[in-house]
């Protein structure tokens, strides 16, 4: 039996067991949607602006580890969504996008809600798709989710003209993909291993350096149980937290720009680092020349461009994560390794005499203390999301992380206005959880929008805002670096949250004190709706330690008495 | 030691890359597009199908330091229509030009350089000659250069194509 193109759509997603879709209907894509009205197995979210339908669909595969899905429009729909595909993109998230395109007759006469939109997507997806011919769609959306959720993941983007989905054709969704040309490397080279594990043995001060592809791969378990085995302490990358749980003793914490400074120091000092899954971002090395030094490199990541790229490496090694460090362990197993019990103890001696820590104060709440305040309340029972800037820092810092996948948060691109409808994507992925957002008052504008989408959809998203009137993070740069010339950073003039919030339907709370945070914290999980909870906090507060720009890790500022 | 010193390390060296590539739409714009999108160098880039087959041949001839050279073969191998990529290092190259001259310089000037280049006379129409030669880049570059004394109209060069020995 012969079937539309948009029926075919429907279908492949179907095989796919996709149980959730983000998007945004428009002209183009309309037979698809006509279609989705007809079917009964997924659930489609109509989010309020089609940035938000990736940035929800990010949430979900991030904190769910299935493969996100959004569907929008041309001309308009699409490049709303540009964002999030260059989002997900830059952290390597698995996602498949589609998107309506005027019909074939039309494309390239600049019609109505026409644009370029491959053209567009080449550079900010893994691969992407425009469809000429209804009978290719089952395989290119095999093929989409193929390789969206293998090798290095990433968003794929398929364009499919109108008439293509009103076109009709044979129906059969392909077992496998055939795809000659690409071939990820899962298996590492086991001469290499070798011998970077007998590097590793013979080093006096090795270090795990560990990045979100920790998390991707999902091997994070394992590679707690390879520390542990070998008695190698840990540091993490802001994509990599919840790798170690926030208590091992191994952990050393995070490193980077506001990193700890015991594990920055770790850095410095190591003779030979392990990087599992991280890319020498240049967030986390500060002054290349001098990041690690002293070290022998052993990188070990799927994607051989990210091996070399910055860094000179002594022992590539090009594999699935998950399997090289499952042969890590075996080979450690039988090996004799230095005895790190001392270099451990240095480390957490660092990390005891200078912890991260902030000036609490009684008369007005600090941001360090509401995100440290969940923390103890909820703990491992939410998930948690970010926007971008001195938030998305001190949750990173702040939260006790103890699962991967417990934190979204945009590190690549660094997106304002991904919290929001992140937390919405965890919200739906994950109905065990309580999703929490913190967020800044800058970027929760950004996509204020969706909370009519949370509440639609009964997706208790708590946004808890971390409410200084200013564009923080770009303010401590002004006051650090620009001789505190506050330009354009001031939001002293501010929306009533509160009222917003309950303008949409949700609830809403302003609190000015430790106490009304607690009350409001607790009566926003009880009653189960959106809730907002905006939080006046210290104005000037400074995210410390921090490294900054062009300089080595071990030249940081330290935590001091300009945090008042 | 310093794990960075080859970052710093800025020699130009030059490097012919074949690149077989499925035939499809997007494929040359996926190329262009990542060599533009990193700012690596393109200085020529010619492409045709492979006969009997469902992919294509893309020669590029490009500079950079080692560094970016690596990264530009590792990054060619991970577009997901790319089926193989050979930087090469023992090739025949050859490259054709094309050059029009106006019909009152020296002709027999010309013809007797042309053939020192493996060229010769194309075409004769009222107002100008036309001559090809196909010869290795740096010849057919010389050749270019030797021929600007005689005020050519148009020149056209083909791009380099490249086989291993
Ligand atoms: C879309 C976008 N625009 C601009 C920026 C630059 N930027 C980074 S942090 C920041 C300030 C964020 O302010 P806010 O959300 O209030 O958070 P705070 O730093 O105060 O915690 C800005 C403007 C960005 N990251 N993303």
């Amino acid at each position: 039996m012969k079937i539309t193109g948009a029926k075919m759509v429907i279908e492949s997603l179907r095989e796919e067991r996709v149980d959730v879709v983000f998007g945004y209907p428009g002209g183009a894509i309309m037979n698809v949607y006509d279609e989705i009205y007809k079917q009964g197995f997924f659930q489609h979210i109509l989010t309020r602006h089609e940035q938000a339908a990736i940035h929800a669909a990010e949430g979900y595969a991030k904190s769910t580890g299935k493969v996100g899905v959004a569907i929008v429009t041309s001309g308009p729909g699409f490049t709303n969504a540009v964002t999030g595909l260059a989002d997900a993109y830059m952290d390597s998230i698995p996602l498949v996008v589609i998107s309506g395109q005027v019909p074939t007759t039309i494309i390239g006469t600049d019609g109505f809600q026409e644009i370029d939109a491959v053209g567009i997507s080449r550079p900010c997806t893994k691969h992407n798709y425009l469809v000429n011919d209804v009978k290719d769609l089952p395989r290119i959306i095999k093929e989409a989710f193929h390789i969206a959720s293998t090798g290095r993941p990433g968003p794929v983007h398929i364009d499919i003209p109108k008439d293509v989905t009103a076109d009709v054709g044979e129906f059969k969704y392909p077992k496998e993909v055939d795809l000659p040309t690409y071939k990820p490397t899962v298996n590492y080279n086991k001469r290499q291993l070798k011998k970077a594990m007998t590097a590793i043995a013979k080093s006096k001060k090795p270090l795990f350096y560990v990045g979100g592809g920790a998390i991707l791969a999902n091997c994070a378990y394992e590679i707690r149980e390879l520390a542990e085995l070998t008695n190698i302490p840990v540091v993490e990358t802001l994509m990599a937290r919840g790798v170690m749980g926030d208590d091992h003793k191994l952990l050393i914490g995070m490193l980077g720009m506001h990193g700890e400074f015991a594990a920055n120091m770790a850095a410095h000092d190591t003779d030979c680092i392990i990087s599992l899954g991280a890319r020498f971002d240049d967030r986390v090395t500060g002054r290349l020349d001098e990041f690690a030094k002293k070290a022998k490199v052993v990188h070990i990541d799927i994607d051989p461009t990210s091996i070399a790229k910055l860094v000179h490496t002594n022992y590539p090694i090009v594999g699935d994560l998950k399997v090289t460090v499952e042969a890590m362990i075996e080979t450690a197993k039988e090996t004799e390794f230095n005895d790190y019990t001392n270099w451990v103890s240095l480390l957490r001696d660092y990390r005891e005499k200078e912890p991260l820590r902030f000036n609490d104060s009684d008369s007005v709440i600090k941001p360090q203390w509401v995100i440290k305040r969940v923390g103890e309340l909820l703990g491992e029972n939410a998930i948690i999301s970010t926007d971008v800037g001195q938030h998305q820092m001190w949750t990173a810092q702040f939260y006790p992380f103890s699962f991967p996948r417990q934190f979204n948060t945009s590190g690549g691109l660094g997106t304002m206005g991904f919290g929001l409808p992140a937390a919405m994507g965890v919200a739906r992925g994950n109905k065990d959880k309580i999703s929490i957002n913190f967020t800044g008052d800058g970027s929760i504008l950004m996509n204020i929008q969706e909370l009519m989408t949370c509440v639609e959809n009964k997706l208790p998203v708590i946004n808890i805002i971390l409410n200084n009137s200013y564009l923080g993070m770009v303010r401590q740069w002004q006051t650090l670096f620009y001789e505190n010339r506050i330009s354009q950073t001031d939001l002293s003039l501010q929306p009533d949250f509160k009222m917003l919030v309950e303008a949409f339907g949700g609830v809403g709370y302003r609190v000015k004190t430790k106490k009304e945070f607690e009350e409001a914290l607790n009566d926003a999980i009880e009653k189960k709706k959106p809730a907002m909870i905006d939080v006046v906090v210290s104005r000037d507060e400074i995210v410390l330690p921090m490294v900054p720009n062009g300089h080595a890790l071990n030249e940081m500022t330290l935590i001091g008495d300009n945090n008042e | 030691m310093n794990n960075f010193n080859h970052y710093y390390d800025t020699e130009t060296i030059r490097r012919v890359i074949s690149v077989i590539v499925i035939n499809e739409h997007n494929a040359l714009s996926r190329i262009v597009g990542l060599f533009s999108a990193r700012g690596y160098n393109i200085d020529s880039l010619t492409v045709a199908p492979i006969i009997g087959s469902e992919y294509s041949r893309m020669t590029i001839v490009t500079t950079g330091d080692k560094r970016v050279i690596d990264q530009i073969v590792k990054q060619l191998n991970k577009l997901i229509p790319v089926l193989k990529v050979n930087e090469h290092q023992n090739v025949i190259e050859k490259e054709t030009v094309l050059i029009k001259i106006p019909i009152d310089q020296p002709l027999s000037d010309i013809d007797v350089i042309a053939r020192a280049y493996n060229g010769h006379i194309q075409n004769v129409t009222d107002d100008a000659i036309v001559i090809s030669a196909t010869d290795e880049p740096s010849r057919i570059a010389n050749f270019t250069n030797i021929m600007s004394k005689f005020k050519p109209l148009e020149v056209v060069r083909s791009g380099v194509v490249a086989m291993e020995r």
